[in-house]
């Protein structure tokens, strides 16, 4: 008789611990392995998976013993990262169970991330999962619930509107840019000064093809080499006014503690543009561009608060959609324990035998309608055979079944003959495992 | 009422619904659904004015009845065919309404019946009337663009992207639909006054220009609609002050149109 299996989750995330916490006990991409390693050989733990992102780090594992497992993981993380277990137990997040199971969809579904919907979580994980499946540390349990929890995440994706509107600052400007321009293709761009943000921006524009693009930076070797990078042309700052007449979106980003543009420069402008609209970006703080420039018809200045406030609706209806893609995930959880609480031995066997009876049951009716001739008798005496035929048949696979092997053979051996009859025919088809 | 024409406003009142229905919901199927009702109004609508031809023998823009009936028809095959190069989907939302309205109004209207002028005198009035029709129909719908314009507008030099920010099309696809309409519409418009100035000397020969209302509210619209033409080609106008001014010169049109036939 096999013990009965746990699914656990132990982790902690941007919500329960603080950066300085996570940075302590994040996992690199090289410890990863020597960590799955060591975890397999303790005899609590048969399956372990984990990921570490800048935002989470989480332990999934099988086990036969939760709180023996838990109290491992925990004494495994301090020796590992040579940190007292007081500094980050208090962080640390357990889930037995289903809401082990909820858990994990949910992180994959990007439900519980900071951002709520970012699309990177679903791959980090994927690699995560490529990880444990290539030191072999992922068995029947996991393997099913990490492939559940992909398919859970895409269906969230496609199914919901979390992944739609831009929630990134460079990302809206691109947005606004659209419904100011229509394309972008073709629309010249200018870039003030230098900054992440603003060149993050301005790969942007310059993916949705938009160019030419021309950078001015008070220091000019700097522009030259920002505009290498986006293969645009380098221009001096001085050359700024004669450049709005001809450029689209100017993304302002420089250290300047006054306005370098001001209502007065824009006197003959417009007309000199034929009035063609111009879309100002000023991510710097304190602002470049006078807020005044935004009465001007066709001119449209958003400062850095503007696309925040921009962000924060598309972050609100991202919420909304998040509430559909917990129900998916509710019912997924719902599935995977029917699953899961089938992976056992007594269960199976009479689920296989229940199956078998059933086919003869059928088979019976089915030859006995069209055999009138037969007598009580005959009709009693095929029973008996049928019947002692499928006995016969399930005796030895019944009697492997129940004979104690290696404890991951075990659920393997479970998992392939309920796979082989067919045994979970409400469940849809999952693709094999990989790894 | 014939059947067609029963059939014409219950197309123009489904698609209606549907234009409304995919900016609430912003379902393409949606969207799908009323375009077609909206090309079947119209093909049963052309049936009308087909067979209200062959019956009366003239170009049914004779009575307020069939004036408004032909202008329903007008927009929405203006719109229809700006559409296959513009794409933009919610101005159905303003299209199809305002062709629904015609078409209902023009049916509850009573049906006198028409005293046709001699055929030179009728062909002229003919003209007149059907070209100024068509120009009004593309007016109507510059209008409309530039309202959505100004909507668009708002929600962007306000910084507060919401429901209308989300389904409305670019500042450019409107100013461009805008535009498009004027130049189908002026036109017809200089054409439609044109003919109306020759037709007036058939009925009263010798007085060119009397500076009644009509004639002075006409000559302000043509006027208004030209200089917005002159400066969108001479000086690249757009936008917001170009919306107000389609929509103001939209409006004295109607004033226009009204003064017409009930003045």
């Amino acid at each position: 008789m096999v013990e009965k299996r746990h699914i656990v989750a132990i982790g902690l995330n941007h919500k329960t611990a603080p950066v300085e916490v996570r940075e302590c006990l994040a996992f690199s991409s090289e410890d990863t392995p020597k960590v799955l390693k060591a975890m397999c050989q303790d005899a609590s733990v048969d399956e372990i998976a984990l990921f570490s992102t800048c935002n989470r780090v989480e332990f999934l594992l099988a086990t036969k013993d939760a709180s023996k497992a838990v109290e491992a993981v925990k004494d495994f993380m301090a020796a590992f990262k040579n940190t007292p277990r007081q500094t980050f137990e208090q962080a640390l997040y357990v889930y037995h169970g289903d809401e082990a199971v909820r858990h994990i969809f949910r992180v994959a579904a990007s439900l519980d991330s900071m951002v709520v919907g970012e699309p990177q979580i679903l791959g980090q994980i994927k690699d995560a999962y490529v990880q444990a499946c290539d030191h072999r540390t992922c068995g029947v349990v996991l393997n099913r619930l990490m492939h559940r929890s992909f398919s859970v995440a895409k269906r969230v994706r496609t199914e919901t509107g979390i992944g739609d509107h831009a929630v990134s600052i460079s990302y809206a400007a691109v947005e606004l840019g659209r419904k100011i321009f229509g394309e972008l293709e073709g629309k010249a761009v200018l870039l003030l000064g230098a900054g992440e943000m603003a060149e993050l921006a301005v790969e942007h524009l310059a993916n949705n093809r938009a160019q030419p693009i021309f950078v001015a930076n008070r220091t000019f070797e700097r522009g030259l080499e920002l505009a290498e990078r986006f293969r645009g042309t380098a221009i001096r700052f001085e050359e700024v006014r004669d450049y709005l007449k001809q450029v689209d979106i100017v993304i302002s980003s420089t250290g300047a503690p006054q306005y370098i543009l001001v209502p007065d420069d824009f006197k003959g402008l417009m007309r000199a543009r034929r009035n063609r609209p111009l879309f100002f970006i000023d991510i710097a703080v304190p602002r470049d561009i006078d807020p005044e420039i935004n009465r001007i018809n066709n001119v449209y200045v958003y400062d850095i608060d503007d696309l925040k406030s921009a962000i924060q609706e598309n972050i609100d209806e991202r919420q909304q959609e998040a509430l559909r893609g917990e129900r998916i995930v509710d019912a997924a959880v719902i599935q995977f324990r029917r699953w899961f609480q089938g992976l056992d031995v007594v269960p199976t066997i009479v689920r296989l035998r229940d199956k078998m009876e059933d086919i003869r049951q059928k088979e019976l009716k089915k030859t006995f309608s069209s055999l009138s001739s037969a007598s009580e008798e005959d009709r009693a005496a095929i029973d008996r055979l049928t019947a002692a035929l499928v006995n016969k048949i399930l005796h030895d696979p019944t009697v492997f079944l129940k004979k104690s092997g290696h404890k991951n053979e075990k659920t393997l051996y479970i998992d392939l003959t309920r796979r082989l009859f067919n045994l979970d025919e409400s469940d849809e088809h999952e693709p094999e495992p990989r790894g | 009422m014939s059947l067609f024409f029963a059939l014409t406003i219950a197309c123009y009142i489904a698609s209606s619904l549907g234009y409304q229905g995919y900016i609430l919901f912003q379902k393409r199927p949606i969207y799908r659904v009323a375009s077609i009702l909206l090309w079947v109004g119209f093909l049963c609508h052309t049936g009308v004015m087909g067979l209200q031809y062959l019956e009366t023998g003239h170009v049914p823009v004779q009575n307020l009845h069939e004036t408004l009936s032909s202008f329903g028809w007008a927009v929405v095959g203006v719109f229809l065919i700006l559409q296959l190069k513009y794409h933009l989907m919610v101005l159905g939302a303003l299209v199809a309404p305002l062709a629904t309205l015609c078409v209902v109004i023009a049916a509850m209207l009573p049906r006198p019946p028409v005293e046709l002028a001699p055929l030179f005198k009728g062909l002229w009035r003919t003209l007149h009337v059907g070209t100024l029709i068509v120009g009004n129909a593309a007016f109507a719908i510059a209008c409309f663009a530039g309202i959505l314009y100004l909507i668009q507008e708002r929600a962007i030099k306000d910084k507060r992207p919401g429901f209308f920010f989300r389904r409305l099309p670019s500042l450019k696809l409107l100013d461009s639909m805008g535009y498009a309409s004027l130049i189908v519409g002026f036109p017809m418009l200089t054409f439609g006054v044109i003919t109306g100035v020759i037709y007036a000397q058939m009925v009263r020969p010798g007085q060119f220009w009397t500076w009644n209302p009509k004639e002075i509210l006409g000559g302000i619209t043509w006027l208004v609609f030209a200089a917005l033409l002159h400066e969108r080609l001479a000086v690249g106008w757009q936008g917001r002050r170009a919306a107000i001014m389609t929509i103001v010169g939209f409006v004295i049109l109607l004033l226009t149109f009204f003064l017409f036939f009930l003045g």
